[in-house]
């Protein structure tokens, strides 16, 4: 192993280590003009334009949107949310919902033994959950359910809209056209999720949107990317390899919120109790 | 109704359909309210209104031209307001309020200047000057008359307002169906809330043309006429029992039926609403005009007690009229749509939506009426033949 490095070690003349010196000059050179150059560039053009995150739902980006070959759907899976809020956070930074208004929140329900119910929303659940401290009765039963808009297949809100700047598309998304509300605030009155409000900047209706411009780019809503425990489920009924598709067709119990009023929602929760409405 | 009550949906802390429209069904009752009064004496020839039949043409136009006020004033975007009738989503219960209110306005103008035809050509020729154009304007360039076109006017008024009666009971039963077309809101979801505001119309629109004729004969040192006034008093006598039957039923059914909303809207009623339904919609602004109503009806009141007396019913009639729109309007918000809690409404003084740019709305009519007075003549005169 010596005789090795004795032989690899090779001594240079004067002109040689010279020479070297040079090369290695002219070659840090050569990379600091690169450099220089490369970083203007990156002035110049914005550093990621046009780059999107990793692909969520299959199908959607690299061929033209077919609006009718999609039939989107969300799941709330209330055993798996824990309350955190950090749905609400992300809802809240992806739109700058202003404050004292709600595109989604979380309510916390507590069951007494005697079947009492209490729900409490605070901030909508943005902060988190404090423990209550108001009820002295034991508890037998305590969840949280995250709300939402429901994205009715025959909405109220669509059907009452003086001008039509609520509307229905095509994929199942109820959407609001900013540029034609005149807000009047009769689809506030019709939701039966009081899901809508009137924006206090804007001067029209607002809500959620199931993120409707993160889905058309084959993202997942804000909200659904940011669940800890993967409480909100998003996909493609159209698709039957989606767990969308698996959940709705599998023997679980799938309920919707206040059926009895005929809207047909296409947000679903699983484990549900009797009690959230 | 200060704080809230159970749990309230996070959307729900604030009370999106304020005071405005709260007088919007105010306004378009009594437009609808003055306008059958008129028409009973037009269509139906009751005699006995002669004296209020102008007045009450005159009256419901003042009102119309400003039914659209706490409208454009509440909405976010009041400058979009024509896409109403430009696109109107056919869907919408609210869209044809733009068709509904500005076809019964062209109704009522037409009945107006069909009324007034013979008086405005009289007054074309009595009259110089720029009013002159007015009036020239106002007879539509024909100033004069001829007995056989009076004939024909006639005729012509009698059918407009054979029209106008089903139209202003659509233009109000369709507020109602405004309300009662929101199945997510309770206290609204009900058919019988077009009738009850149809009928609460003609009971404010009647009240308000007793009290303004007692009002106006007095300021001009007049005597108002004491058949028409008990006529009067009669009809709204009469309107107000259905009124009155109407919204005790709607209370009463659901009450009776006790399904699992009606749990919600008794926890409204009993809680948030107690004074302003029970006490005061219910209790002092129906049980004493109701009485003093019946008392003035059947009795052989003297015409100074009918006079003071028909004022003060039409004051508290008035009152609570305003009082249903409130408990209706205001009140069907206040019911969470998590069916766990109450919301809370507090009424500004100062602010966009609050009471006192309504008092000015409502002043306004008055106001367009004193102005429509000095060239439309509210009364008839002793002279003219009956219309």
């Amino acid at each position: 192993m010596s005789s090795n490095s004795a032989a690899s070690r090779k001594v240079l003349t004067k002109d040689e280590a010279r020479a070297l010196i040079d090369r290695d000059r002219r070659s840090f050179i050569k990379k600091v003009i690169g450099g220089v150059f490369a970083g203007s560039l990156l002035m110049v053009l914005e550093a990621g334009s046009g780059e999107l995150p990793p692909a969520q739902l299959p199908g959607v980006r690299g061929r033209e949107y077919g609006f009718a070959d999609h039939r989107f759907a969300f799941v709330v899976d209330i055993n798996r949310c824990i309350g955190c809020g950090s749905c609400c956070v992300a809802d809240k930074r992806e739109y700058n919902v202003p404050d004292h208004a709600y595109r989604t929140w979380i309510e916390r329900y507590l069951i007494a033994e005697d079947g009492e119910v209490f729900v409490d929303s605070p901030d909508g659940g943005l902060h988190g959950f404090k423990p209550r401290t108001d009820i002295d009765k034991p508890i037998r039963d305590g969840f949280f359910v995250p709300k939402l808009c429901n994205m009715c297949k025959d909405a109220p809100c669509v059907q009452v809209c003086p001008v039509g700047a609520t509307f229905k598309t095509p994929d199942g998304f109820v959407l609001i056209d900013y540029e034609r509300c005149v807000g009047c605030a009769y689809c506030v009155q019709a939701c039966p999720y009081a899901v809508r409000y009137i924006h206090p900047v804007l001067h029209t209706a607002d809500k959620c949107t199931w993120c409707y411009h993160r889905v058309r780019r084959g993202l997942l809503p804000a909200c659904v990317n940011a669940c800890p425990t993967k409480a909100r489920k998003f996909g493609d009924l159209n698709d039957p390899d989606s767990e969308i598709s698996k959940i709705l067709r599998s023997p679980e119990i799938i309920t919707v919120l206040k059926k009895e009023m005929g809207t047909a929602p296409n947000l679903y929760y699983l484990g549900a109790r009797q009690e959230v409405m | 109704m200060t704080e809230l009550i159970g749990y309230v949906f996070p959307n729900e802390h604030h009370v999106h359909w304020s005071f405005m429209i709260v007088l919007y069904p105010y306004i378009t009752g009594l437009i609808a309210g003055a306008f059958i009064m008129s028409s009973l004496y037009h269509v139906f020839n009751v005699k006995a209104l002669r004296p209020v039949s102008k007045f009450s043409l005159v009256f419901a136009f003042a009102f119309w031209t400003c039914c659209t006020l706490p409208l454009l004033n509440h909405l976010g975007h009041p400058e979009r307001a024509l896409n109403m009738l430009i696109t109107p989503s056919p869907t919408s219960a609210m869209a044809g309020f733009g068709y509904i209110y500005g076809s019964y306005g062209i109704l009522l103008i037409m009945e107006l200047l069909l009324v007034y035809r013979k008086t405005l050509v009289e007054l074309y020729q009595r009259s110089s000057g720029a009013l002159k154009k007015v009036y020239w304007l106002l007879t539509l360039g024909v100033p004069h008359v001829t007995p056989e076109s009076e004939e024909a006017d006639k005729k012509a008024i009698k059918f407009l307002a054979a029209i106008g009666i089903p139209w202003a009971c659509f233009l109000h039963g369709y507020v109602g169906f405004i309300f009662g077309g929101v199945k997510a809101v309770h206290w609204w979801f009900t058919p019988l809330m077009p009738v009850v505001f149809l009928l609460s119309a003609c009971v404010s629109g009647i009240a308000g043309i007793i009290l303004l004729y007692i009002l106006i004969m007095k300021y001009r040192g007049e005597e108002p006429d004491a058949a028409c006034l008990k006529s009067c008093v009669k009809y709204l006598w009469g309107f107000f029992i259905l009124d009155l039957t109407m919204e005790l039923l709607d209370v009463g059914i659901h009450a009776y039926l006790r399904v699992e909303h009606w749990h919600i809207v008794e926890g409204l009623l009993n809680g948030p609403l107690h004074t302003s339904f029970w006490i005061m919609q219910l209790g002092v602004f129906s049980l004493i005009p109701f009485l003093l109503l019946a008392w003035m009806s059947l009795a052989d009141v003297k015409p100074r007690l009918l006079q003071l007396s028909a004022a003060v019913v039409s004051v508290m009639i008035l009152i609570q009229v305003i009082l249903m729109r409130w408990n209706v309007v205001i009140g069907g918000q206040l019911i969470s749509k998590s069916g766990r809690g109450y919301s809370a409404f507090h009424l500004e003084f100062l602010g966009k939506e609050g009471l006192l740019a309504g008092m000015i709305i409502m002043a306004l009519p008055l106001v367009i009426l004193y102005f429509l007075s000095k060239i439309l003549p509210l009364w008839h005169s002793s002279s003219e033949a009956e219309a």
